[in-house]
C-alpha cells in the first residue's frame, strides 16, 4: 500500500499529464466525419508505434552479455517498427486517394 | 563529447515536439484535405522520437556495439517488411492490415514487459509499483497482440465465428484470473519467470476467446477497441520509463480510440458490454422466425434493371462489405457517370457501419473517385429516400434489413439502417440468398418493392452499364 502510493506521489504529474491527454484525445477525436474513420483509426494505430521507444530504452540499457534482453529487444524492435512504419504508409496510401479526389 | 545535460535537454525537446506532431496529426486527420499532411507530420515527429532516443537516451559506448548493430537491424527489418506490406495490400484488406500492424504494437510492449520484469527480479528490491505497471502492460500488450491476430484471420476468412460453449463463462473467469494473478504478484512481490510466462499465457488465451466469438458485424468495434488497447499498453510503457513521448502518443490513442469505439457503437445502437460479451456470435438464436413462410423473391433481368435506371430521376446506390469483396468500386463509378450522362441524378447512400469498418465504403469510393459531395450520411439518405427512384444495393445486407425496425428479437433490432423500402423501387445486387454477416434472414428481399439481381457485383454491374449504354 505504501509503495502504491509513493508510486502516484512520485508520478502525480505523469498522472496529470495523463488525464489531460485523455481529456485531449477526446476533444481531438470528437468530430471527425465518418469519411475519415478508418485512415483515422489506422493513423491513431501508427500512433500507439510510439511503445517502439520503450524496445529501443531497452537495448540501449542493456547488458551486452544478457542475451534474454537482447534477443526479446531485438524482437521488440522489430515489432514496433513494424507497428510504425506499416501503420503509417497504410494510413499514408488510403489517404493518397483522398488527396487525388479534392483536385 | 557532449555534456550529459544538454544531450538529455535535447531527447526531451524532442519528445516534447514528438507529442505536439501526434496531437496536431490527429488533429489534422479530422479533415479530409489536411489528413494526409497530419499522418506525415505525425510520422516525422515519432521518427525524430526515434532517432533521438538512439543518440541520447544513453552514452553511446564502443562495447555495446552488438546493441547499436541489433537496433539498427531491427528498425531495417522492420521496415522493409512493414513498407512492401503496407504497399501490397488491396483496399478492401485495409481494415485486416490494420489490425495486423495494431497486434505488432502490443506484442512489442508485451515483450519490453518481460525483459523489464528480468531486470526488475535482478533488481535489489522488487518495487511492486513499477511491478503492477510492468504486469498490466503485459497483460494489455498481449491481450491486444492474440485479440488481433484473430481478428485479422477473421477477417481474412482463415478463421471462422466459433463459439466455445459457456464461453461468455470461460471469458470471465479467465479474466478474474488473470487479475487475481496480476494482484496477487503485486501483492508478494513475485519475481518468479514461470509465474510471468503463466500470466502471459492467460492473456494471450483471453485475447483468442475474446474475439473469437465476436460476430463479423461487430469486427470493426472489436478492431477500433483493440487499438485503444495497444495505446494503453504503449502508455504504461511511457510510465515505466518515465517517457512523455510514450506517455502521450500512448494515452492520445488510448482515448481516441475509445471514444471511436463508442461513436461506431452508438451507431449500431448497441452497448459495448453487449458487443463484448458478444450476444452475436453467443447465444441468441432467435433469429426471426422466417423458416416455414418462405415469400417469394423476385428476380429482376438485367435489361429491365437497366431500363428501370436509365429512365430514373434520382438513383441511390447502397454500398456494402459485397461491393469492397468484388472490387466494384471502380466499375459503380463507371455506371454512375453513364447514368448521369442520362440525366439521371446519383447518390450514394452510406450506414456508418457498412463494410468491415466505420468509413470503409468512403475508403473505397475515394479510391474509384467519386466526388465527396455525392455521399450522403445516412441521416441525409433516409430524409430524401421518398423521391429517390430506384435504390440500387449492391452487397449491402445487414444494413438494409428492416428487422432492425420491427422484429424486436433480432440480433440487430435497433440498429439505425437505411430504409431503401421507402423509395419507389429497390433492387438488390447479391451473390445468392445467403446471409449476411450478421447470420439473419434479410425481409427486405421479400419486399413487394423489392428486386433480386443475382450473381457477383462487379459482373452485374458491368453488363448493367452494357446494357444502360445500348438503350
Amino acid at each position: 500500500m505504501e509503495e502504491l502510493l509513493s508510486l502516484f506521489y512520485e508520478n502525480r504529474e505523469f498522472i496529470f499529464l495523463i488525464i489531460v491527454s485523455v481529456f485531449l484525445g477526446i476533444e481531438v477525436i470528437s468530430n471527425v466525419p465518418a469519411v475519415l474513420h478508418t485512415p483515422l483509426m489506422s493513423g491513431a494505430n501508427a500512433i500507439h508505434g510510439v511503445v517502439i521507444i520503450g524496445s529501443i530504452i531497452i537495448m540501449l540499457q542493456a547488458d551486452p552479455r544478457n542475451y534474454y534482453a537482447l534477443i526479446l529487444g531485438f524482437l521488440a524492435v522489430i515489432l514496433g517498427t513494424l507497428n510504425v512504419v506499416g501503420g503509417f504508409v497504410v494510413t499514408n496510401r488510403m489517404l493518397e486517394m483522398f488527396k487525388k479526389k479534392s483536385k | 563529447m557532449m555534456t550529459d545535460l544538454l544531450g538529455l535537454s535535447i531527447l526531451e525537446l524532442c519528445y516534447i515536439g514528438a507529442s505536439i506532431t501526434f496531437i496536431l496529426g490527429l488533429k489534422m486527420l479530422s479533415s479530409p484535405d489536411k489528413a494526409r499532411k497530419g499522418n506525415l507530420i505525425a510520422g516525422y515527429g515519432m521518427g525524430l522520437a526515434i532517432i533521438a532516443t538512439i543518440l541520447f537516451k544513453e552514452e553511446l559506448t564502443a562495447d555495446k556495439w552488438l546493441n547499436y548493430t541489433l537496433i539498427l537491424a531491427g528498425l531495417i527489418i522492420g521496415t522493409v517488411i512493414g513498407t512492401r506490406m503496407a504497399l501490397k495490400v488491396k483496399m478492401t484488406a485495409m481494415p485486416q492490415m490494420v489490425s495486423f500492424f495494431n497486434g505488432m504494437g502490443g506484442a512489442c510492449a508485451a515483450v519490453i514487459s518481460l525483459v523489464e520484469f528480468d531486470h526488475l527480479r535482478h533488481g535489489q528490491e522488487t518495487e511492486s509499483g513499477m511491478l503492477l505497471v510492468i504486469l498490466l502492460g503485459l497483460i494489455i500488450g498481449s491481450v491486444s497482440f492474440s485479440g488481433s491476430i484473430v481478428a485479422y484471420g477473421k477477417l481474412e476468412g482463415k478463421i471462422g465465428d466459433k463459439a466455445l460453449p459457456a464461453g461468455q463463462f470461460i471469458n470471465i473467469a479467465l479474466l478474474i484470473l488473470l487479475f487475481g494473478l496480476a494482484t496477487w504478484m503485486v501483492v508478494v512481490g513475485c519475481s518468479e519467470m514461470s509465474f510471468i510466462y503463466a500470466l502471459l499465457f492467460a492473456s494471450l488465451l483471453y485475447g483468442v476467446l475474446f474475439v473469437m466469438p465476436i460476430g463479423g458485424a461487430d469486427m470493426p468495434v472489436v478492431i477500433s477497441l483493440l487499438n485503444s488497447f495497444t495505446g494503453m499498453a504503449a502508455a504504461f510503457g511511457g510510465f515505466l520509463y518515465g517517457n512523455q513521448a510514450m506517455l502521450t502518443g500512448g494515452i492520445l490513442v488510448g482515448s481516441a480510440g475509445t471514444i471511436l469505439t463508442v461513436l461506431m457503437c452508438t451507431a449500431m445502437n448497441r452497448s459495448l458490454t453487449n458487443v463484448i460479451i458478444g450476444s452475436f456470435g453467443g447465444g441468441s438464436n432467435s433469429t426471426s422466425g422466417k423458416e416455414g413462410s418462405q415469400e417469394t423473391v423476385k428476380e429482376i433481368s438485367v435489361t429491365d434493371a437497366a431500363i428501370l435506371l436509365a429512365y430514373a430521376n434520382k438513383v441511390s446506390v447502397v454500398p456494402g462489405y459485397g461491393l469492397a469483396v468484388a472490387q466494384a468500386q471502380h466499375t459503380v463509378h463507371n455506371l454512375e457517370k453513364i447514368l448521369e450522362e442520362k440525366g439521371v441524378e446519383l447518390t450514394y447512400a452510406i450506414h456508418p457501419v457498412a463494410g468491415r469498418m466505420p468509413g470503409h465504403m468512403n475508403v473505397l469510393l475515394a479510391e474509384a473517385d467519386v466526388p465527396y459531395p455525392k455521399l450522403l450520411e445516412m441521416e441525409d439518405a433516409n430524409e430524401s429516400m421518398n423521391s429517390v427512384d430506384v435504390v440500387l444495393v449492391i452487397g449491402a445486407n445487414d444494413v438494409v434489413n428492416p428487422a432492425a425496425e420491427n422484429d424486436p428479437n433480432s440480433p440487430i433490432f435497433g440498429m439505425p439502417i437505411i430504409k431503401v423500402w421507402n423509395a419507389k423501387n429497390v433492387i438488390v445486387l447479391k451473390r445468392s440468398m445467403g446471409k449476411g454477416y450478421a447470420g439473419i434472414e434479410n425481409e427486405l428481399f421479400f419486399h413487394s418493392k423489392n428486386r433480386m439481381l443475382f450473381g457477383d457485383a462487379k459482373d452485374s454491374l458491368e453488363k448493367l452499364i452494357a446494357e444502360v449504354k445500348n438503350l
